[in-house]
């Protein structure tokens, strides 16, 4: 399949912003997800809420509430740039974009791994002489990891596949801001532009079967390694 | 005193309040479920705060209510032997056992290692994920990670309870051995009475939060005022035997300090000290020596004391050389032959009354 070099840059573009957007929100959505899954505190409700959001907002309001807040002249955005940090129209910005409609599926996946593991173990390595951030690291961790790799992959997919919130946020720029999504979407709307779809079409399908196919890979060599 | 624990919890409809000592050697917790065992142990661990009290061992404070005092868990240097061996199912063995070592002051040497490996019988199951174990196995492996773990005491919290019979008698001697080889003190949980007897220098019954009675295990379980808290079908004396001879018609002769009893036989070489536990409900009183019995196991006794119940038993306590047994009878039968402190009479013990579990090896002095 002979690409043009738009489609190229649309494909590698979305690679590289679906995998930054899943990495930076990595940190985060792990913290979350062992906040809501083993801790009691005020506004447990409400966090969850916020999480979930994204999930259950439009996706063009999304974008908008982002434009609002990290446009140039937004609440943050302003104070980011005089930091030398632009977000809004730029790659980084749909990296952000992406992170954040991803986030409650991760979350969700990482909660759901953080449930599972019993506490008790954590109590015996306690009970051997380990602080907590060592049950983390030698226990935990080890123990959710098949749950935060299924979270990092559904996150990686619903990246790759965002387009309402990116396009609102970010517009579609080719070579800057258009991921496969948006460039599908431009094709589609130009006469003769059918052809570029289909392939970007069977790239995104493409994509998205190898992320599940790899999971399922890790997925199984992390629970072998765990001994389940 | 090796640890020193007064402690007073409310729950909802319970009240905790108690007070003990434990010394070397192994210290046995019993008592029914809800007496208050666990909370005890996991209070010794820091595993769950009381209200009030104060838990010191040797002469670090871990907990004291009073003061402010409460050493978080990874401080308090307990081995903790859980009932269910709560191994990481994602580490072999060999990594379960070690994981604990990282973080000791002064972490067990590669010898101390390959003793304990060794003492446990754990060598050929390095490798090996503990999802494949048997419970026997995890037991033994948990056991092998508390003690690396360099702690100040072991805490076994019914290490036993999810065992079927046949596993218990296996790792039962795993246990005397430890018990004889660790000079760490041992607080032992348990609501099984023929493991205390195997394996406790001193004994605590609980009972609904209180300590009921504490004091050797020797003791304890020969004293007819205890026979409520231990039970009418548990109770029974344990005493020290040695084993004299093994004789041809496959009996074993166990010599006690007030005579000999003929045991089935018993997997011990001669000169082995054993501690046996008999029933109180398996010894008959025979004012004379009986004649033309077909037990052959008739001990001369005294009678030391007796213990009326509420029910239709009496519990009475014979005086057997330096030893001590524990007799149940009924209230008529005392009357009708007249029992009394100081009366001379014998003991009778059919030879397989004394079930197989109930002998263990004894601490060799």
């Amino acid at each position: 399949m002979n690409l043009r070099p738009e489609e190229w840059a649309a494909l590698v573009l979305s690679l590289k912003v679906a995998t930054v957007a899943v990495i930076a929100a990595l940190p985060l959505a792990l913290w979350v997800a062992w906040l809501l899954a083993r801790r009691e505190f005020r506004g447990k409700a409400w966090l969850s809420a916020l999480v979930h959001l994204p999930l259950v907002l439009p996706p063009v309001v999304t974008g908008y509430l982002l434009l609002l807040t990290f446009g140039r002249s937004g609440a943050l955005g302003g104070a980011l740039e005089s930091l030398g940090i632009v977000l809004a129209f730029r790659w980084t910005g749909a990296a952000l974009a992406a992170a954040i409609m991803g986030f409650p599926l991760m979350v969700r996946a990482m909660r759901l791994a953080f449930e599972a593991v019993d506490p008790r173990l954590e109590e015996a390595a306690a009970t051997l002489g380990a602080g907590r951030g060592a049950v983390f690291f030698l226990v935990t961790l080890p123990l959710v990891a098949p749950g935060v790799l299924a979270g990092m992959v559904l996150g990686f997919a619903k990246a790759i596949g965002e387009f309402g919130a990116t396009i609102t946020f970010v517009a579609n720029i080719p070579g800057q801001t258009q991921t496969l999504p948006s460039a599908i979407y431009a094709f589609l709307q130009v006469p003769g532009g059918e052809g570029s779809a289909i392939r970007l079409v069977v790239l995104a399908t493409a994509v998205a079967v190898a992320a599940v196919l790899v999971s399922e890979w890790l997925a199984r060599r992390v629970a072998a390694r765990i001994g389940r | 005193m090796s640890l020193v624990v007064e402690m007073a919890h409310a729950f909802d409809g319970f009240d905790l309040d108690l007070a003990l000592e434990a010394g070397p050697g192994v210290t046995a917790v019993f008592g029914p479920s809800g007496a208050g065992k666990t909370t005890l142990i996991k209070a010794v661990a820091g595993l769950l705060s009381v209200d009030k009290g104060r838990v010191v061992l040797r002469d670090r404070v871990l907990f004291d209510s009073a003061a402010g005092v409460d050493v978080p868990v990874p401080a308090r240097r307990v081995g903790y032997v859980f009932q269910d061996a709560r191994l990481f199912p994602h580490m072999s063995v060999a990594q379960n056992i070690r994981f604990g070592m990282r973080f000791a002051p002064s972490p067990p040497g590669r010898g101390e290692e390959a003793r304990v490996i060794a003492m446990l019988g754990l060598d050929a199951l390095l490798e090996r994920r503990p999802g494949g174990l048997s419970g026997g196995e995890a037991q033994r492996v948990a056991l092998a990670r508390a003690l690396l773990s360099s702690p100040e005491i072991l805490l076994m919290d019914e290490p036993l309870a999810a065992l079927d019979a046949p596993r218990k008698e296996d790792i039962l001697p795993y246990l005397e051995e430890l018990r004889d080889s660790t000079p760490l003190p041992i607080l032992y949980v348990s609501h099984q009475l023929s493991e205390v007897a195997r394996l406790a220098d001193a004994l605590v019954i609980l009972k609904a939060g209180r300590v009921a009675v504490q004091g050797r295990v020797e003791d304890v379980l020969s004293n007819p005022a205890a026979l409520p808290f231990v039970g009418v079908r548990e109770a029974g004396a344990v005493l020290p035997a040695t084993v004299a001879e093994h004789e041809a018609d496959g009996l074993t002769r166990l010599r006690l300090s007030g005579g000999d009893l003929l045991l089935p036989t018993v997997a011990a070489e001669v000169g082995s000290p054993m501690k046996i536990r008999v029933l109180a409900s398996d010894i008959l009183i025979s004012l004379e020596r009986p004649l033309g019995l077909s037990s052959r196991n008739v001990l001369p006794v005294t009678i030391r004391s007796l213990h009326r119940g509420s029910g239709p038993g009496v519990a009475v306590q014979l005086a057997c050389g330096d030893d001590l047994l524990l007799a149940r009878i009924t209230a008529r039968a005392t009357d009708e032959l007249d029992l009394r402190p100081g009366l001379a009479c014998f003991a009778v013990l059919k030879a397989t009354a004394v079930p197989r579990g109930s002998i263990g090896s004894a601490r060799k002095v």
